[in-house]
């Protein structure tokens, strides 16, 4: 489903990621891991098609992302900041969102799960933080695709909404659908992540299930099995430099 | 593209800023209007606010709207569309939002002061169009900057500059060629430097169609032969087309190759 070959980014000199090659075929729900700075965006970003790699290939659902924008009908994208419209209201942009994909959606059950329908006819800019990420969810999680992206999804959510979250999550796994997502919460992650993807100063350090990790680094919790592979492997990569 | 002009427009149109500008041009156009009985007057003082101000309100809400839409745009790039409907729809919206609160802010105290019975409408309509072709060329600058520079302070910068120097040293420019080849003849540079600022190429096509470019000495003479003629015409709408298309093919060029 995705295919990323050698896949090198700079941003002017600073070398984001690093001849990076991952696949990725089978459904489930992947974290993808590393401190800040590490390229975890600009990965999820480059498999978007919202960033330009240098050199390497990219490829979603058989198509080579440089070739067409049409690949993103099979993917759902939800970005770490929720920003939208200041004017306009809730109910049109999710309109607009459905005009632009040129997809029937049935936004219903989505609005009674955040318990959006009352903030439909406000304006954007009246919302709060979170529900401006409810309204986020809501219009990544609206469309029908194999392939969905999430950002940070978390961040602002409150228990409520993070279990309603969770819930989605688990029911697209049982479609069979691919998730990819970048977090900085270990308990999440160790709650159902079927596949862990460490990055490091923009390399793959890490690639595995959760057992598989805790293995490699000899310890008991996830927390401390990543802390200690990027300690290694900074070590080594500054020895190397 | 039309999915994007809409929401970009109707986004706009509906923010306080828009409402303010056309409330802007409402006061302004009506008090000069009660304190001038001349029209030839009135129409000389809108101008002059027509040609410092659209340009500079253009670019500064440009930028604005651009960087505050960064986040938004990035969710929308994530769908299946081109780059360039995105960016050429939000740029156009924008643009149109512009242009509507300028042209009804001026049209509506001008109507109701009698200007369709006016031996000046054409001129008011040269106004019009001048005004209309500068929010249309200023924004497709300050777009294209804003999205070259992540920068917000630098991209403001350069649009600023951008700004003064068509609007005010691109003039002491072309008097000081004028002063240092006064040897040679200079007619025809003074003609093309003209062409080649939108601001400049404005002042002169309205000013020349009001009686008062005699006051212009030779220099104006000059100019009247070569704009108030059906030559003229469609060379200063080529170069005016010219100052909107260009940027606009840059701003293309830019976001095809820009990471989000």
């Amino acid at each position: 489903m995705i295919e990323i070959r050698e896949l090198n980014k700079h941003y002017n000199r600073n070398h984001v990621l690093k001849d990076i090659s991952l696949d990725i075929r089978e459904p489930g729900i992947y974290a993808i891991l590393g401190p800040n700075g590490s390229g975890k965006t600009t990965l999820l970003k480059s498999i978007i098609g919202l960033v330009i790699p240098d050199n390497g290939s990219i490829n979603v659902c058989g198509t080579k992302v440089s070739d067409t924008h049409l690949y993103r009908k099979e993917v759902s994208y939800l970005p770490q900041i929720a920003r939208f419209p200041d004017n306009l209201r809730v109910f049109e942009l999710i309109k607009l969102i459905k005009e632009i994909r040129n997809t029937e959606a049935d936004e219903s059950d989505l609005l009674k799960l955040f318990h959006l329908e009352p903030e439909l006819k406000k304006r954007l800019r009246n919302l709060s933080g979170g529900t401006r990420q409810k309204v986020n969810m809501v219009l990544g999680f609206l469309f029908d695709t194999p392939l969905v992206i999430l950002d940070e999804p978390t961040v602002s959510l409150d228990p409520v909404a993070l279990g309603k979250f969770k819930k989605i999550i688990s029911d697209k796994k049982q479609q069979g659908k691919i998730i990819l997502y970048t977090t900085h919460i270990m308990s999440l992650v160790e709650e159902f992540s079927d596949k862990i993807i460490l990055l490091l100063d923009g390399k793959i350090i890490f690639k595995g299930g959760l057992k598989e990790i805790l293995d490699e680094s000899g310890e008991k919790s996830l927390e401390n099995a990543i802390s200690q592979l990027v300690e290694t492997n900074g070590q080594k990569g500054s020895i190397r430099g | 593209m039309r999915k994007f002009i809409k929401y970009s427009f109707s986004d706009l149109v509906r923010s306080y800023w828009t409402i303010i500008y056309f409330l802007f041009f409402a006061i302004i156009s009506s008090a000069i209007l009660y304190f001038s009985a001349d029209m030839t007057k009135s129409i000389v003082s809108i101008m002059n606010v027509v040609i410092v101000l659209i340009p500079l309100v253009s670019i500064i809400f440009s930028t604005i709207y651009y960087y505050n839409s960064r986040e938004f745009t990035e969710l929308l790039l994530a769908q299946p569309i081109k780059r360039s409907s995105l960016i050429l729809g939000q740029y156009t919206g924008l643009a149109l939002s512009l242009s509507l609160s300028f042209l009804a802010g001026v049209s509506i105290p001008f109507i109701a002061g009698g200007i369709l019975a006016s031996e000046h409408f054409l001129d008011f309509l040269l106004i019009l169009l001048a005004g209309t072709c500068l929010s249309f060329s200023m924004s497709a600058i300050a777009y294209m900057t804003a999205l070259r520079h992540e920068n917000k302070i630098l991209g403001f910068g350069i649009s600023l500059f951008i700004w003064f120097f068509l609007a005010v040293l691109y003039d002491g420019l072309i008097m000081l060629l004028l002063v240092l080849f006064r040897e040679y003849p200079t007619n025809s540079l003074a003609i093309v430097m003209t062409l080649l600022n939108p601001i400049d190429l404005s002042r002169v096509s309205i000013m020349l169609g009001l009686d008062i470019s005699a006051l212009m000495g030779y220099t104006g003479a000059v100019f009247l032969k070569f704009f108030g003629t059906m030559r003229g015409l469609p060379i200063s709408l080529l170069s005016m087309l010219l100052w909107i298309l260009v940027p606009a093919y840059f701003m293309v060029r830019i976001a095809n190759k820009k990471d989000f």
